[in-house]
């Protein structure tokens, strides 16, 4: 098996605005199964960042354990990155977050790392509003321990060796509209035309932005009779919309019919395009955004693209309130403002 | 697009860019594996079968399969891997060979052919005729086989021994050979009872300079070709201490580094046209100038100077060129003032000519343009019948390599011909065969590794050493510890990327890991909008895009094939088998090998 990826490159490989290809936002070669979902995933990543012309450094990924959480190793190599104890990636990224929040901060965690050991910090790291784009690479399986069910299996799915899942699936989808997650999107490793500018649109969005990916796993889940293989999910998708994004300052130039398309405007200025829309669905709008969700599910369709975005939403820091610069770059006149400041605050509580 | 359809032979020959691109189409990834593995006796047998001199070509080829080689065209200062020096590490290191070649004596068919001149193209049509029971006579005007390898090229180049030892493995398979013998009249040959008559005579008339004092400093005057067959058969030992070489091609390259080891002191190349119009090629001009040769361009030569009845040098003229919108090159005087360079011998080194004064122009042997043969460029026959022609004296000067596939295809002719096949209609197709490389789940039976060493330079002999004797030979040639250095900065581009649309289930791992972006899944168009939209975009347009059937995302799966690396990264990532590297090795079909033998 190659451990080395070789060091050529097309010579002819766009640059972004920084004068960057894409090969500066590799990582090392993958060591996961040929053919792994989350493979595609990463370089849905590394597709992302080149074309938004992401400074590396300004970057930070971070993930827990599992087969999802070893990929940061294969994008981003240049950036800066935290592998934390399973389940705890949220809770890592909120104290990073919280010291310095000029960083874009990129999640990655597995089914088994939210739905069951990281349920807990998954949940509080929504109802805060954490700046982080939290992706899922589901695959419905624990593949690093030989394909048991995940939380997210299907109720009635096989294993590998035929044990059946009587237990119903956790709908993470489901659950970020339900705690009131301020982006929400799902997609499928095997459609990048989709993933690349929903992970963009994400890391612009100004809160918790979280994509549920399908991912499938070809060594443990991709038979016939599960959910999440390549050919059920193809078979069974159901787009809100086709999305381009469309970063800041960039010239618009295609138009698209009127009442088919809509644009939705990201805080930075950003703008995303979202065409053929689907009936009855309302991006802005979470109501309309679940019931859209229960009426696939219940056609037995799975729903994608981009379900819901609020454009107000208001991030941690700002929530509490907290100094706008890094805590690195606080100096001593920062941090002791004095004894005449000190003095004022005193003065209140007489 | 339309599928592409790899069926057809020639389009994975087409992806063995330095295979496409040699004369002979001998398998180079083929035996460059075989060096690196240490299998040098294998390695010059694959050799031998295609390109017959492969000790000889290891020195001297002109490598149009190096320009070729995929490795040039990666990013960087990437420079192709050395082939040419490659072959003569498997010549040099090579076991007992002759066991493995045709063992005569050959059971004779009777019939009788007559090859005139001895040079590659005769001695390749020899080789290839003599197992299948032909009476094969050669004539040659010298007292050795080898044609222009043993006249033109140097023995500091090319030592004898390596020669001889080439020439021996074809006449020893039993051929008659008439040395010393100049064949002056066709009507004469025609009137023998030979069933085929091969001409590969060269082309052995060296180009003359008609300029004044050309006759009266005759005896100081040579001309290049003649002058290195002198030499070559030691007619000629000296030369005097300076000496002006004119001429820009690699014989000119020959008899300057000639002149520096028969006691010319001062040699000098004077061109006249610009450097970059010189025909050398340019390790030949590296070579000549690191033996302290200056190479002057701009310069027409307008004089010869003779004082006392003796040469006293040359007078030159100073131009610039000029290319008018058609690339048509004039040279202007630049007003500058003439030059004369001293100087006791000229070599004139301008060009060569073929000749046919032997040939009698009743004989219904067509003879076109410069004099040249009329010869069908696929069969080699001439406008008489049973007269084939090959080699330089075919379509006019080329090279060793060249002269050795019109041999084979020349050969085959022959064969045609004798047997009252159809000579054109008949022809064998190429021999191919694809075979999995797949050896484990993730491992192959080549190495894929892809190295990033620069090319090795071959090591010389020290100069000192080299000038003093024209016989000891300058490149030393890779020791097998840089062979196997350089053999592994060989990108195999003849284990190729299959690809089977029904397996694949489009997960994109072919896509994410590829190092040189060469694969995407996308809708199908023409291939100019195709070319624009792949991941990386496609302007080579000499290297094809390999297209799939519709893929059930009614997408498509193409892959550029310029600057694949054949690491096999897309078949190892892929989960079913869609992609798989599979070698493909062509050979050209040699003579004895067609239908109507097959059927016997």
């Amino acid at each position: 098996m190659s451990y080395l990826r070789p060091s050529f490159r097309h010579p002819l490989l766009p640059k972004n605005e920084l004068g960057f290809t894409r090969a500066d936002y590799e990582g090392a070669i993958s060591t996961l199964c040929a053919g792994c979902g989350h493979d595609s995933i990463s370089g849905a990543i590394v597709q992302a960042c080149f074309e938004m012309a992401l400074e590396p450094h300004r970057v930070a990924k971070l993930s827990g354990i599992g087969c999802s959480s070893k990929t940061p190793t294969y994008y981003l190599s240049h950036s800066h990155g935290f592998n934390t104890v399973h389940g705890r990636m949220p809770s890592v990224a909120t104290g990073a977050y919280l010291a310095n929040r000029e960083l874009i901060y990129l999640g990655v965690s597995g089914d088994g790392d939210t739905a069951s050991i990281g349920m807990g910090q998954f949940v509080h790291a929504i109802r805060r509003n954490l700046n982080i784009v939290y992706i899922v690479m589901n695959n419905g399986c624990y593949g690093l321990t030989k394909g048991q069910h995940s939380a997210t299996a299907d109720a009635g799915s096989k294993t590998k060796d035929g044990g059946l899942n009587p237990f119903e699936a956790i709908d993470l989808v489901g659950l970020a509209l339900e705690l009131g997650a301020t982006f929400v999107g799902r997609s499928f490793s095997g459609d990048k035309t989709q993933l690349v500018p929903l992970i963009q649109a994400a890391m612009t969005h100004p809160g918790f932005a979280f994509i549920d990916v399908l991912s499938p796993c070809v060594t443990f889940n991709n038979k016939p009779d599960s959910t999440k293989s390549y050919d059920y999910v193809r078979a069974h998708i159901e787009a809100t919309a086709t999305i381009d994004f469309v970063p800041e300052k960039k010239e618009i130039l295609v138009d698209y019919a009127e009442g088919d398309a809509r644009e939705v405007k990201l805080h930075d200025g950003s703008m995303i395009h979202l065409r053929k829309l689907a009936p009855n669905w309302d991006p802005r709008s979470r109501t309309s955004a679940m019931n859209r969700l229960h009426d696939a599910k219940s056609r037995g369709e799975i729903l994608t693209g981009l379900l819901y975005i609020d454009q107000d939403s208001q991030d941690l820091h700002e929530l509490e309130q907290t100094v706008a610069r890094p805590l690195n770059s606080l100096q001593e006149a920062d941090l002791c403002p004095g004894s005449g400041v000190l003095a004022g605050i005193n003065a209140k509580f007489r | 697009m339309k599928p592409t359809n790899i069926q057809d032979p020639e389009y994975f020959h087409k992806v063995v860019d330095c295979q496409l691109a040699c004369p002979a189409h001998t398998p180079v990834p083929e035996y460059i594996r075989l060096i690196a593995a240490e299998r040098y006796t294998e390695a010059y047998m694959v050799n031998w079968e295609s390109n017959v001199f492969p000790g000889i070509l290891g020195r001297t080829c002109d490598r149009p399969c190096e320009p070729a080689c995929r490795r040039g065209r990666l990013e960087g200062e990437e420079e192709p891997v050395a082939i040419c020096r490659l072959k003569r590490v498997a010549a040099d290191n090579k076991g007992a060979v002759k066991h493995l070649m045709p063992q005569g004596p050959f059971a004779a068919n009777g019939k009788k052919i007559a090859l005139i001149g001895g040079g590659p193209a005769s001695l390749t049509v020899a080789r290839d005729l003599a197992p299948l029971g032909y009476e094969l006579h050669l004539y040659d005007e010298w007292n050795k086989g080898g044609g222009m390898m043993r006249t033109q090229i140097p023995a500091f180049r090319l030592p004898e021994t390596v020669l001889d030892e080439e020439v021996n493995y074809i006449l020893d398979l039993g051929i008659h050979t008439h040395f010393n013998t100049y064949v002056s009249s066709m009507r004469d040959m025609l009137a023998k009872d030979y069933d085929a008559i091969f001409v590969g005579t060269g082309a052995p008339k060296g180009r003359d300079l008609q300029l004044p004092g050309r006759e009266a400093a005759d005896a100081n005057i040579h001309i290049g070709i003649e002058w290195l067959a002198g030499v070559a058969f030691e007619h000629i030992t000296a030369v005097g201490k300076k000496v002006i070489v004119l001429g820009g091609g690699n014989t000119a390259m020959d008899c300057c580094r000639t002149s520096r080891r028969l006691g010319g002191t001062s040699v000098q190349v004077v061109v006249r046209s610009p450097f970059e119009d010189m025909k050398a090629s340019p390790w030949e001009i590296q070579d000549a100038k690191r033996e302290d040769i200056p190479i002057l361009n701009n310069m027409p030569p307008k004089e010869f100077v003779v004082e006392n009845g003796r040469l006293k040098g040359v007078v030159f003229g100073k131009v610039r060129a000029e290319y008018d919108e058609n690339g048509k090159r004039s040279l202007l005087p630049t007003g500058e003032p003439d030059v004369f360079i001293e100087a006791d011998d000229v070599i004139i080194a301008i060009g060569q000519d073929n000749s046919f004064p032997w040939i009698e122009r009743d004989l219904g042997l067509a003879l076109g343009k410069w004099d040249l043969p009329v010869v069908d460029k696929k069969t080699f026959q001439s406008t008489l019948p049973q007269v084939f022609f090959g080699g330089d004296a075919a379509f006019g000067p080329e090279n060793v390599i060249t002269a050795v596939a019109h041999g084979h295809q020349a050969a085959i002719s022959i064969d045609l011909f004798c047997q009252g096949d159809d000579i054109l209609n008949d022809r064998p197709g190429p021999t191919t065969n694809l075979i999995s490389q797949k050896m484990g789940i993730h491992e192959w039976i080549y190495d894929s590794g892809v190295t990033n060493d620069d090319r090795y330079a071959v090591p010389h002999e020290g100069k000192e050493k080299a000038l003093s004797n024209r016989k000891v030979e300058v490149e030393l040639g890779f020791d097998t510890q840089l062979g196997f250095k350089e053999a592994q900065r060989c990108l195999n581009c003849d284990v190729q990327t299959v690809f089977n649309t029904s397996r694949c289930i489009e997960c994109d791992a072919c896509v994410d890991i590829c190092p040189t972006s060469c694969i995407t899944f996308t809708t199908n168009g023409e291939e100019e909008d195709l070319r624009q939209r792949l991941n990386a975009p496609a302007t080579n347009l000499s290297q094809d895009l390999y297209v799939s059937d519709v893929l059930p995302t009614m997408r498509v799966m193409i892959k550029d094939e310029d600057v694949c690396l054949h690491c096999g990264l897309c078949a190892e990532r892929c989960p079913t088998a869609a992609w798989d590297m599979q070698k493909f090795l062509y050979q050209v079909t040699k003579a004895g090998h067609t239908c109507s033998n097959l059927v016997e």
